[in-house]
């Protein structure tokens, strides 16, 4: 009843308000709405044209620099010519590696935190809130602090910027998106199929992970795939952990090159050559950034599944 | 007499329905609960690990500048013997980099929200949630190659020039302008922003009952009226959390402003003009990280990264506790 009244309240609030509008030239108000209008249109083509601008340049630059030699050397020396410039084989070897254990290490223990929130943790208990809380706490963190964290807990610790530093430090960032996804997800499993499940007799962690986990599957893998853009495209961690290099992975304690960073070093340096090269890796890593969420959207179109936006 | 779950368990055991699913069960279950609480406590590790390890890094800079003289400091030497280090300059330019991220990028967001939501037909509102989604998707250090190189020009050219040669001799557009400095870097840190904020605004937009925008068509409002008089009070405290955000995405950005700010070091660093080149807390680190020459330089740079910490901490609980606020003034309203 308190309900009713008070909306009562407020529609009387917005009929005052329209009311006062109305008695207002009626012309003056159209030519309000038309402006607001046009005002929203042009936003949409300033969004659309920077994205036109990025695709176009980094197609038409990056095209002309990808060749058999980029693809395949180590880099040069600096300041080369085109010849003997390299490539930037040591950081395709490099990301695939990083993003490779990062995904291993937060994946597995990502998803298991999201089935916790979302199977274990009641809506009101003290644990589960506060691993909801601290979980959007890590969302939103500078990378450039997680680099740090990196660098302290693994770099300082083993004596040398390395692998493993860089996929811990993007582990981190991995983590708290797909454990988001994976309790939005699996929130929208119907209880119905859980309660199938019981009166099976089949045990939970079985119904977890073999019913709801397996229904929820287009759900999680978005997740997964959302998370795995995000970190393969992530500079400034990497600066403190891997540092970068110009050889070719030789373990797993010993510095390694990425693609992100290897676009930032060559864009630093003042040659044309170099330039050319930082616009084929760009290439190279938009393609895969972009084949993945293409892929994502297709897999979500396909299964009908609809997830709301990921405030990621 | 209730029969519990685990007695009807015991009675389908019996019955042997399925060897897999009834194997060792207790047991199972007892492990796996225990693995996802767990992961569950790996997380909050995680965010002991990021304080202990931001807090032991600067220990020393803290010790040596003491608190609030880091904070208020604006020197920025590393020749031994002399050193000091503080990092107010960085704080400013972050500070007004992302304030102008958030005038630039919030009213174009909300407008890409309101035309998605409230104007567009399906036709047009799908593909465009699409290519927002695939801005959102680029990697900054792409945003990064893109405005080093191209897009640097188009606001020097566009923008910046013609403001100073109209404006010149107000302070405000004074310095002859290069495309490196912090209003570029402004401009492109808004675009980075636009996809997250205006892709959460589209949803907050679209969450608003139908109810409430009938009403106001209904007494014959125009569309800017709906939105100002029916939308926009009800979604206003999803619309400032998304706002925010954007904000949190805007100051720790890093690489994408080391690559445009021009990465000018200690007094200097704090803008004088639109058109100053200036650093930010984050970019300074991702540039001297790796050239550190002493470990009081290490530790200060890791300073900075405290500064940050803080900063968008700050900002995260303070967005939550404002808009836990708002929705129980409005519940308060209500009742």
């Amino acid at each position: 009843m308190q309900g009713k009244t008070a909306g009562q309240n407020s529609n009387n609030n917005n009929k005052q308000k329209i009311h006062d509008m109305m008695s207002k030239h009626s012309n003056r108000r159209k030519t309000v709405d038309k402006i607001v209008s046009i005002f929203s249109i042009a936003c949409v083509l300033a969004a659309i044209i920077p994205l036109g601008s990025i695709l176009l340049e980094v197609i038409k630059n990056g095209a002309l620099a990808i060749s058999l030699q980029l693809l395949t050397q180590p880099p040069g020396a600096i300041g080369a010519t085109l010849e003997d410039s390299g490539g930037i084989a040591p950081a395709i070897q490099g990301t695939l590696i990083v993003v490779g254990l990062a995904s291993a290490i937060g994946i597995p223990i990502g998803i298991l935190a999201g089935i916790y929130l979302s199977e274990f943790g009641s809506s009101t208990g003290f644990f589960p809130h506060a691993v909801r809380l601290f979980n959007d706490v890590l969302t939103g963190l500078p990378s450039v602090v997680i680099g740090i964290v990196g660098y302290i807990t693994i770099v300082v610790t083993i004596g040398s910027f390395s692998v493993l530093a860089g996929a811990f430090s993007l582990s981190i960032i991995m983590i708290p998106i797909v454990v988001r996804v994976t309790e939005e997800t699996l929130k929208i499993v119907p209880n119905s199929i859980r309660e199938a499940g019981y009166s099976l007799g089949i045990s939970r962690w079985k119904i977890t992970l073999f019913v709801v986990l397996k229904s929820a599957k287009s759900g999680v893998l978005t997740g997964i795939v959302l998370a795995i853009s995000r970190i393969a495209g992530e500079t400034a961690p990497l600066i403190m952990t891997i540092l970068g290099t110009s050889l070719f992975f030789t373990n797993f304690d010993k510095p390694i090159d990425a693609l992100p960073l290897r676009i930032w070093r060559l864009a630093s340096q003042p040659y044309d050559t170099a330039h050319s090269e930082g616009w084929g890796a760009a290439l190279l890593l938009i393609i895969i950034v972009l084949i993945a969420s293409l892929v994502l959207r297709l897999l979500v179109q396909r299964k009908g599944f609809r997830v709301k936006t990921l405030h990621v | 007499m209730v029969i519990t779950i685990s007695e009807i368990n015991k009675q389908d055991r019996k019955k042997n329905l399925s060897l897999f699913f009834l194997h060792g069960k207790r047991k199972g279950d007892k492990i796996f609960r225990g693995l996802v609480i767990a992961a569950a406590c790996y997380t909050l590790l995680m965010i002991a690990l990021v304080i202990f390890s931001v807090g032991s890094g600067s220990k020393d800079i803290f010790l040596k500048e003491g608190f609030f003289g880091f904070l208020t400091g604006t020197d920025w030497n590393s020749v031994e013997g002399r050193e000091s280090y503080g990092a107010l300059p960085y704080i400013i330019g972050t500070l007004i980099s992302s304030a102008l991220a958030m005038a630039i990028g919030v009213p174009v967001s909300l407008g890409i929200a309101i035309f998605s939501s409230e104007m567009a037909p399906a036709k047009i509102s799908t593909p465009l949630s699409f290519i927002i989604e695939l801005l959102a998707a680029v990697p900054s250090i792409i945003y990064g190659l893109w405005a080093l190189f191209v897009f640097r020009f188009w606001v020097r050219d566009l923008i910046e020039e013609p403001l100073h040669n109209a404006f010149g001799s107000i302070p405000f557009f004074a310095q002859t302008p290069f495309g490196l400095d912090v209003f570029s870097a402004g401009i492109v840190l808004s675009i980075m922003i636009i996809p997250i904020v205006s892709s959460i605004s589209r949803e907050i937009i679209k969450a608003v009952p139908d109810s409430q925008r009938e009403a106001a068509y209904s007494l014959g409002a125009t569309r800017w009226e709906t939105v100002r008089t029916a939308i926009f009070p009800y979604a206003k405290s999803g619309l400032l959390g998304a706002a925010i955000l954007g904000l949190g995405r805007a100051i720790g950005e890093t690489i994408l402003v080391t690559m445009i700010i021009g990465n000018t070091i200690g007094i200097a660093a704090i803008p004088t003009s639109l058109f100053s080149q200036s650093q930010t807390l984050a970019s300074l680190i991702a540039n001297e990280f790796n050239e550190a020459s002493s470990s009081l330089q290490l530790s200060a740079l890791i300073g900075l990264g405290a500064v940050l910490l803080i900063l968008t901490m700050g900002i995260n609980i303070g967005a939550r506790l404002l808009v836990s606020r708002m929705v129980k003034v409005n519940a308060g309203a209500r009742e």
